[in-house]
């Protein structure tokens, strides 16, 4: 039958499409006896294409050194022929591409480096079986293509831009294609449309040329952005061609149409070498990739986020793959520059939608949270809310076979909507502690109470009271009593200080000892503490940032007292909001159980930073109940106590904080206190908690307390995050199109955007304009103006307003 | 402003004056005496360049509204305009492309932070000992705030940057002996190991700079008036030369201008002469049919035969100290791979080449460098004007193929599918002698040597082969370096 066809006289297609799919009844029932195992042969040398003969029964591989035929049995490859002959094999052996004809089981075709396209035949005496030479090219032959009914006809396509059509009976071609632009990457006969073949181009186009017509394209299109390095005609569908580019894409098109439409697009990791559809699979397609990637994929391009299959095996990057029969779609072939060559099962590819993760989670805009996962964990779950438009599955695709081998994993999953309760959303302690909480720019101790007393009227005492203790830790006496009696005669409700002074009433005469002690222990300190009081004078400066810091924390404009008288006013009408998880814990129940499990007190102090940064507390409350009490806690106190003494204590504090989901503590806590905590805690730590809590300051888009905290950070990690992307793109005034170049003049209309309306110069730096009647000018002419005149300097006659 | 001071002090401690550096002639000796007793700061070269009269690269921007706009650009961006630029300004489609990836290079979102760039910038220009480049970046390297002590020489860097020096000398010099191992010992050196992602970002600037270099050579950019501390820096083959030399015809361009008909006379000719071969060979090409043994041994006997043409004539030169303290092993320079006994495979460039591989490995790596770059290198291979000389509608493109694979050939790069018996006939030899010089010991470029090849050819066209010599350099350079990044990958 086949030869039959052989001289079919040519412009028969239609007689000819019948014959075709006569024969491939025959040879589909014949591909029932092809069988097999996963197994791979080594070459001498890396392979560069591949290709089989018709019966499937034999696999030609081609590289630079390397041109062999291989039997396919049933256990193993078996070398049958090696091609590379002679004694110093010549370039023209040196092969790009390689393709066995498909009609003539003899006949082969190979595409040299050279730019040589050599044909062979194994029907040859002789053991050199090259059969024509062709050196029509002047640059390398990245391909050739044998027509796949017509026995004669060969087509290459080459670097310098041409492709060329031989008649195998003629010593030259009949005819040269030019592509008018870059090299060609790839050329393939239409399975379906005898006279039409697609290129593929360097420059990302790809052209459909009749073969009859060397002197113009049908038609072109740009199918990718950089080389598209290959394409493929789907077996079946006539008008479906599959291209793959530099751009890591796969995209099908329909050629149909007027318009070569994209209808679909698979989007993989690395740049796509090689595509190949799949055999008997309507959407299907294999990959593999030029660089860096070794796999090869078989996608559906219906799905294509996640391969259907893979074949892992390679270790280098897979050059050449091919379906072994052309009607058998669980066999795969490829070769690869790891040098060997390789037949897949496709019973034993893994399929990477096993091991993926059904499970979707996603926040809302107002806290809603939604939650997708296979059914089978949800059902049964009581506290689900069905989603209003009812649970959503995925479609389902495959009617076509119920093979499950063939389909992807049937995977539904339920949607399930949580709306978060009003108390669970409430996250406006979070807001307000970071707009009110100052990190900077006043002294330790004032920056602590001020912190304190922000936290208390949120009614978070715990927090509270851990910057207190803190501005005791920290502050060396002098600056300690300075505030002290200040906050109680000011606001004699001052909770902690009340309530710290009234719990240590009990013992009294020892704390007055430590207290001692403490000063003089400080006297010892006093270089130290200067210093970082001057390092404190030196923030104040350097950052120059008070008034900012008011400007940007803009309820902090509030003077001390003020806040207060207003705060507690509005303090009653919060509580009720507030449910605080991790303040939960009761204090003083935890106090009452002391006494009785005196070693629990230990381990707390070990394990529970805060419970030890209580510690003080509950030393006071409980002094008579245990003696080994006092008598741990009065070394504590009565030895030299140097601020960085209770560095671990807070180092675990922090922790105990971050731990607790609240990183804004943990980071506040961290910028307060610098240089003092710093070096305790190591720098990972510290720029996780920084990325945690910068991060949930944007997602509140709280802007300016996320640039404050980068800014006031040490982390180089951190203080480089605001100076990355400083790129500001402006349009341009007069044409409303983007400028590119200059901040100031238009290339397009060659307008200068920015003109000062005071000295009619381009303002070339900042530029400040009333926003009432948009003229503007130099910030400095524009503040000297409005000194000595209230109205716009443009005359527009608008009233500016310069603050 | 802060270095400008640091190196004046070298001038001192260097016990050098401006009038100790020059041989002076007695014909500006005494235009000089006027000037004596003023302390003006003056720019030693007239004009950008040495080898090129500074009135024909100004007049370029003058007339090209192009040249103008991008120059504005690269004003507006940098704040200055340095003398690469204003020579590049010939050819305003390569320069846009040129500045546009040396911007994303230095400036933009990278893998490294800002003055590392600059540092490996530093580290590869002075390679070269190429004292432009390198006071250029220890400029740029003080201001975005990098440690001055790293500049007393790599000792002074972070160890990481000291195990990049290995790999900065293979490169200049030798690339094809680059293995994985090199690469394995980057990135596998506990906390001073770099990333993937790094390696590549340094790996482009050092390729980046290497050929930057043999451009400033070649084309004899001169010191940037403001870095005056670059004169102290072994001011480039100064010794051989009067500043009227420097001057560039500016000065008494009679005399050049004189000299220069005389030689045009003398060498007219030469560019038919080309163009004939050129016709020819696109002619016979067809008839004659070389067997492929034949063109195995075109290609290892232009490798060859390129070691044999002798880089420079004048003697070995000790870079002066400054530059030196940048790198080690100042001795270790190109040698010549055929001739020295050790034998290196060639390397195909259709198992390995830029567009399929290589982009591939950069892009993925390091985001839209790959397509920078390739860009700049398409601009770089297929710029033409269609003009030899004088003559017009001249298709160039079998020249430019024949530098660029002679280049790469230089480097073991062969192309399967070149007949390297065109190189012999399109190249004469003091071409050549010209751009071995210039891609492998750039330091050695002399006037002379600019003057001597393709004497009737304007100066753009000059500057133009230049490029493609630049851009050559690169990529051979990057090939190498990647392919040894590929080998450790798989």
């Amino acid at each position: 039958m086949h030869f039959g066809q052989r001289e079919r006289p040519r412009g028969l297609p239609l007689l000819f499409g019948a014959m075709e799919k006569m024969s491939r009844v025959t040879t589909a029932l014949g591909s029932s006896a092809i069988s097999g195992r996963t197994m791979f042969c080594h070459l001498d040398a890396p392979a560069n294409a591949i290709s089989v003969c018709r019966d499937a029964t034999q696999v030609v591989v081609a590289g630079r050194n390397i041109f062999k035929i291989y039997g396919l049995e049933e256990e193993q490859f078996v070398e049958k022929l090696n091609l590379r002959v002679g004694r110093k094999p010549s370039l023209n052996f040196s092969c790009a591409d390689v393709m066995w004809h498909q009609m003539e089981e003899n006949l082969l075709a190979t595409a040299a480096t050279n730019g040589a396209v050599v044909t062979w035949n194994l029907g040859k005496p002789s053991r050199n079986k090259q059969d024509q030479l062709f050196t029509e090219h002047k640059r390398t032959v990245n391909k050739v293509c044998f027509h796949p009914t017509e026995v004669y006809m060969l087509l290459s396509g080459s670097q310098d831009g041409y492709m060329k059509c031989f008649d195998l009976r003629k010593k030259e071609s009949v005819s040269t294609f030019s592509g008018q632009s870059e090299s060609v990457r790839d050329v393939q006969f239409s399975m379906k449309d005898y006279f039409t073949f697609a290129a593929s181009f360097e420059n990302g186009n790809v052209q459909l040329w009749d073969i009859r017509r060397p002197d113009r394209y049908e038609r072109m299109f740009t199918a990718h952005t950089g080389p598209v390095f290959c394409c493929d005609w789907h077996p079946d569908d006539r008008g479906w061609l599959a291209t793959g580019g530099r751009d890591k894409m796969v995209k099908v098109w329909d050629m149909t149409t007027n318009r070569a439409k994209e209808i679909y697009c698979v989007q993989t990791i690395a740049s796509v070498a090689r595509v190949k559809w799949r055999p008997e699979r309507k959407w299907h397609l294999a990959t593999c990739s030029m660089m860096v990637d070794h796999n090869i994929y078989v996608w559906d391009v219906r799905r294509p986020f996640i391969p259907f299959a893979t074949f892992e095996e390679h270790k280098d990057v897979t050059t050449g793959i091919v379906w072994r029969h052309q009607h058998d779609p669980y066999f795969l072939l490829s070769g690869s520059k790891d040098s060997t060559l390789y037949q897949h099962m496709f019973k034993d590819a893994s399929r990477p939608v096993d091991r993926a993760n059904p499970e979707g989670l996603c926040f809302g805009l107002f806290g809603d949270l939604a939650f997708a996962a296979k059914e089978s964990l949800i059902s049964g779950d009581t506290n689900r809310k069905p989603y209003p438009g009812g649970d959503r599955r995925y479609p389902i695709f495959f009617f076509k076979k119920p093979d499950l081998t063939e389909q992807f994993a049937h995977v539904s999953s339920a949607l399930s909507v949580f709306e978060s309760s009003l108390e669970s959303r409430c996250m406006d302690w979070f807001v307000k502690t970071a707009r009110l909480y100052l990190l900077g720019g006043k002294p330790f101790a004032e920056l602590c109470d001020h912190n304190a007393k922000v936290a208390k009227e949120l009614n978070r005492p715990q927090v509270s009271t851990t910057w207190t203790m803190l501005r005791l830790m920290f502050s060396d006496p002098a600056n300690l009593s300075t505030p002290g009696p200040n906050n109680i005669s000011k606001l004699g409700n001052l909770p902690l200080m009340n309530s710290f002074s009234m719990k240590e009433m009990g013992t009294e005469s020892r704390l007055d000892r430590s207290k001692g002690e403490i000063r003089q222990d400080s006297i010892h300190l006093e270089p130290g503490n200067s210093l970082i009081n001057s390092n404190n004078d030196e923030n104040e400066e350097t950052e120059g940032s008070e008034g900012q810091a008011e400007y940007m924390f803009g309820d902090a404009e509030l003077d001390d007292d003020d806040l207060y008288s207003i705060e507690l006013e509005n303090q009653a009408a919060e509580e009720q909001e507030y449910t605080l998880p991790q303040e939960a814990f009761p204090l003083r129940h935890e106090i009452m159980d002391n006494p009785s499990v005196p070693e629990h007190l230990q381990q707390d102090k070990a394990d529970s930073p805060h419970a030890s940064g209580n510690e003080a507390e509950v030393m006071c409350l409980t002094p008579t109940e245990s003696f080994s009490l006092i008598a741990i806690s009065q070394p504590l106190f009565s030895t030299h106590l140097p601020a960085h003494f209770f560095c671990p204590v807070v180092r675990e504090m922090l922790s105990h904080y971050a731990e607790q989901g609240d990183v804004q503590m943990a980071v506040s806590v961290l910028i307060v206190l610098g240089d003092r905590i710093r070096k305790e805690i190591d720098d990972l730590t510290q720029e996780h908690w920084y990325m945690s809590y910068i991060d949930l300051l944007q997602r509140f888009e709280l802007w300016n307390v996320s640039n404050e905290v980068i800014k006031l950070s040490t982390c180089s990690a951190i203080t480089c995050l605001n100076q990355t992307s400083t790129t500001l793109h402006v349009n341009c005034s007069n044409c409303k199109r983007p400028m590119s170049n200059r901040g100031w003049i238009c290339d397009r209309c060659h307008q200068c955007a920015s003109v000062c309306a005071v000295c009619h110069h381009v303002v070339k730096g900042l530029f400040v304009w009333c926003q009432g009647c948009s003229h503007g000018g130099h910030l400095e002419h524009v503040m000297n103006w409005l000194k000595s005149s209230s109205h716009c300097p443009a005359g527009c006659g608008h009233l500016c307003e310069y603050t | 402003m802060k270095h400008a001071t640091a190196a004046t002090e070298t001038i001192e401690n260097n016990s050098f004056t401006v009038t100790d550096l020059f041989k002076i002639c007695t014909h500006c000796e005494r235009l000089s005496k006027k000037d004596l007793g003023v302390r003006i700061p003056r720019s030693l070269g007239n004009g950008p360049s040495r080898f090129i009269p500074e009135k024909e690269i100004l007049q370029v921007s003058k007339v090209d509204p192009r040249t103008q706009s991008i120059f504005e650009d690269a004003f507006a961006a940098l704040g200055r305009l340095d003398n690469i630029s204003l020579v590049m300004g010939f050819h305003p489609q390569y320069l846009e492309s040129f500045l546009r990836t040396q911007h994303y290079l230095l400036q933009m979102d990278g893998p490294l932070s800002l003055h590392y760039r600059h540092y490996i910038g530093i580290m590869a220009a002075a390679r070269h000992q190429c004292s432009y480049l390198v006071n250029l970046h220890v400029n740029d390297f003080l201001q975005v705030g990098g440690d001055s002590k790293w500049l007393n020489g790599l000792d002074g860097a972070p160890q990481k940057l000291q195990a990049l020096g290995e790999l900065n000398k293979i490169l200049a010099h030798r690339p094809w002996l680059l293995t994985k191992a090199h690469i394995e010992h980057l990135l596998k050196a506990e906390e001073h190991s770099w990333s993937l992602a790094e390696l590549i970002h340094a790996v482009v600037l050092l390729t980046n700079y290497h050929s930057l270099a043999s451009f400033t050579f070649g084309c004899g950019i001169t010191p940037e008036i403001h870095s005056n501390g670059g004169h102290t820096f072994r001011p480039p083959s100064l010794s051989q030369y009067c500043v009227c030399d420097i001057a560039n015809g500016n000065g008494h361009g009679h005399l050049e201008e004189r000299r220069g008909n005389h030689q045009v006379s003398e060498v007219s000719g030469e560019v038919e002469v080309l163009m004939e071969r050129m016709k020819q060979l696109q002619e016979c090409r067809d008839e004659e049919e070389a067997s492929q043994e034949e063109m195995a041994t075109r290609f290892e006997r232009e490798k060859t035969e390129s070691m044999l043409v002798a880089t420079a004539e004048d003697e070995e030169c000790v870079p002066s100290r400054d530059v030196s303290r940048h790198f080690e092993d100042p001795s270790y320079g190109y040698k010549d791979f055929s001739r020295r006994g050790e034998h290196v495979p060639t390397f195909r460039v259709q198992d390995y080449s830029w567009e399929d591989h290589g982009y591939s490995l950069v892009n993925r790596l390091y985001p839209d460098v790959g397509q920078l770059l390739d860009e700049k290198f398409q601009m770089a291979y297929n710029l033409t004007y269609n003009t030899m000389a004088m003559h017009k509608d001249v298709d160039t493109s079998m020249l430019r193929r024949a530098i660029w694979n002679y280049i790469h050939c230089m480097f073991g790069i062969r192309y399967d599918d070149y007949d390297y018996g065109e190189i012999n006939q399109l190249l004469d030899r003091s071409f050549k002698v010209y751009i071995k010089t210039m891609v492998c010991s750039p330091e050695k470029t002399t006037k002379r040597m600019y003057e001597s090849f393709w004497r009737q050819f304007q100066h753009s066209e000059k500057v133009h082969v230049n490029l493609l010599l630049m851009e050559a350099r690169m990529q051979a350079e990057l090939l190498y370096a990647l392919r040894a990044i590929t080998r450790y990958m798989t």
